[in-house]
């Protein structure tokens, strides 16, 4: 994408839409528009509404992404007790749970005492943005610090929608194999942090060796940190906590310097379906 | 399998363009993508017939583009294609380069039918 207007000309294919491309030419009696607009014109639209929404609440959104049973919602719950053992921690979780269906995770969240939104999604793959627009409307932000989102388990889907978060952070079990990043590059590109979750089955799985995951995310290119955890054992945990509290703060600073343009407030008159809270 | 997701959200776009113009039908969709937007190709052709039937693109060839990965190296600066799981630099073989194609997945244009003069008139 281009860094100066956010359009996705880049000199690598500008060419095809130069006057006398071969995209540019037309019958007669007929009009070609130019249009340049990703596909997913509408989600990413929805997606920035989101982000904004965030942003006016000073609220950081993660969005969690794996293949199924990796253990995202396992390193929720463990991200949550590690917070509240922190004594001179204050940040407060609120949970967005995409799954195809259940409430399983989200009640599983809420007994932590943290409040936790399913979304079902029915039959599709993954979240968009706009269903976490929906989400939003049943989440008050100016409670919460942070807000994970929970994505659907899948390695591929997801990395196409924008949902508005902040950052991408996805896992990698170690039952899983190392070479996930090299079969899923689309996946790991976006994202920011790599965790190797089930850490503890290092030593039993020892065919997974971290430093090839880590080399195969070399391979494309990806400058994410990788962080080894376990939310059984609880290893590694208080290097993600560090890393969420930075986060964090990166975040505020960054608002402080760059604040959400005053006057985007937002009366939804519409009407939206109830999303089950 | 979120082509058709994506198919849909497409066939939007060209509709709203197609009214917005007042076009009698929609002759072709050209859209730009690569291997690094999580998208097959075949897919989004299969998914495309179920998503623009009954649309003012119904009869619309969908021409894909499928544009090359390549990457620029930030260190030696030369550019290179490449493979999706293999985005180092050919030249001198750092990691540390820039996408620069292959992650697109772009509604370049479309080409509509407008109505004849006659009818144009008409409706003014």
């Amino acid at each position: 994408m281009c860094d100066t207007c956010g359009c996705n000309i880049t000199h690598g294919n500008e060419g095809l839409i130069r006057p006398g491309g071969k995209l540019q030419k037309t019958e007669s009696g007929r009009e070609a528009v130019t249009v340049l607009h990703s596909l997913l014109h509408e989600n990413d639209h929805t997606a920035k509404h989101n982000r904004d929404h965030f942003d006016q609440h000073d609220v950081l959104a993660i969005n969690l992404m794996s293949s199924p049973g990796a253990g995202k919602t396992a390193l929720l719950e463990a991200t949550i007790q590690q917070l509240g053992l922190k004594s001179n921690s204050n940040i407060k979780i609120a949970v967005i749970e995409g799954d195809l269906e259940t409430e399983n995770d989200a009640e599983r969240i809420r007994k932590h005492g943290v409040k936790a939104i399913q979304i079902a999604t029915g039959s599709a793959c993954h979240l968009d943005a706009h269903m976490i627009h929906q989400a939003l409307h049943n989440l008050d932000l100016a409670e919460f610090d942070i807000v994970f989102i929970e994505n659907v388990g899948n390695l591929v889907c997801p990395a196409s929608f924008d949902l508005g978060q902040h950052l991408n952070v996805t896992l990698l079990s170690v039952p899983e194999g190392d070479d996930k990043p090299a079969k899923y590059p689309v996946m790991f590109r976006t994202s920011d942090l790599v965790l190797i979750s089930k850490s503890d089955l290092l030593p039993i799985l020892d065919d997974f060796k971290p430093e090839k995951a880590k080399g195969y995310l070399r391979d494309i290119a990806s400058t994410a940190p990788v962080m080894e955890l376990s939310s059984k054992d609880k290893s590694g945990l208080p290097q993600w906590i560090d890393w969420i509290d930075q986060q964090i703060k990166i975040r505020k600073t960054y608002l402080e310097q760059y604040p959400v343009a005053a006057g985007h407030s937002h009366h939804h008159h519409h009407e939206h379906e109830e999303t089950r809270t | 399998m979120h082509e058709l997701a994506i198919c849909q959200s497409l066939m939007d776009q060209v509709e709203t363009i197609a009214s917005e113009r007042n076009a009698q039908s929609v002759t072709s969709i050209v859209v730009a993508m690569g291997p690094l937007s999580g998208v097959e190709v075949q897919l989004l052709k299969n998914a495309y017939p179920i998503a623009s039937a009954g649309t003012i693109a119904e009869n619309a060839e969908l021409v894909i583009e499928y544009l090359p990965v390549r990457v620029k190296c930030t260190q030696c600066g030369s550019e290179s294609d490449t493979l999706p799981n293999k985005l180092i630099c050919k030249q001198c073989g750092d990691w540390r380069t820039t996408l620069i194609s292959g992650d697109e997945l772009m509604l370049m244009s479309v080409e509509l039918e407008k109505p004849k003069e006659s009818t144009t008139e008409a409706v003014h």
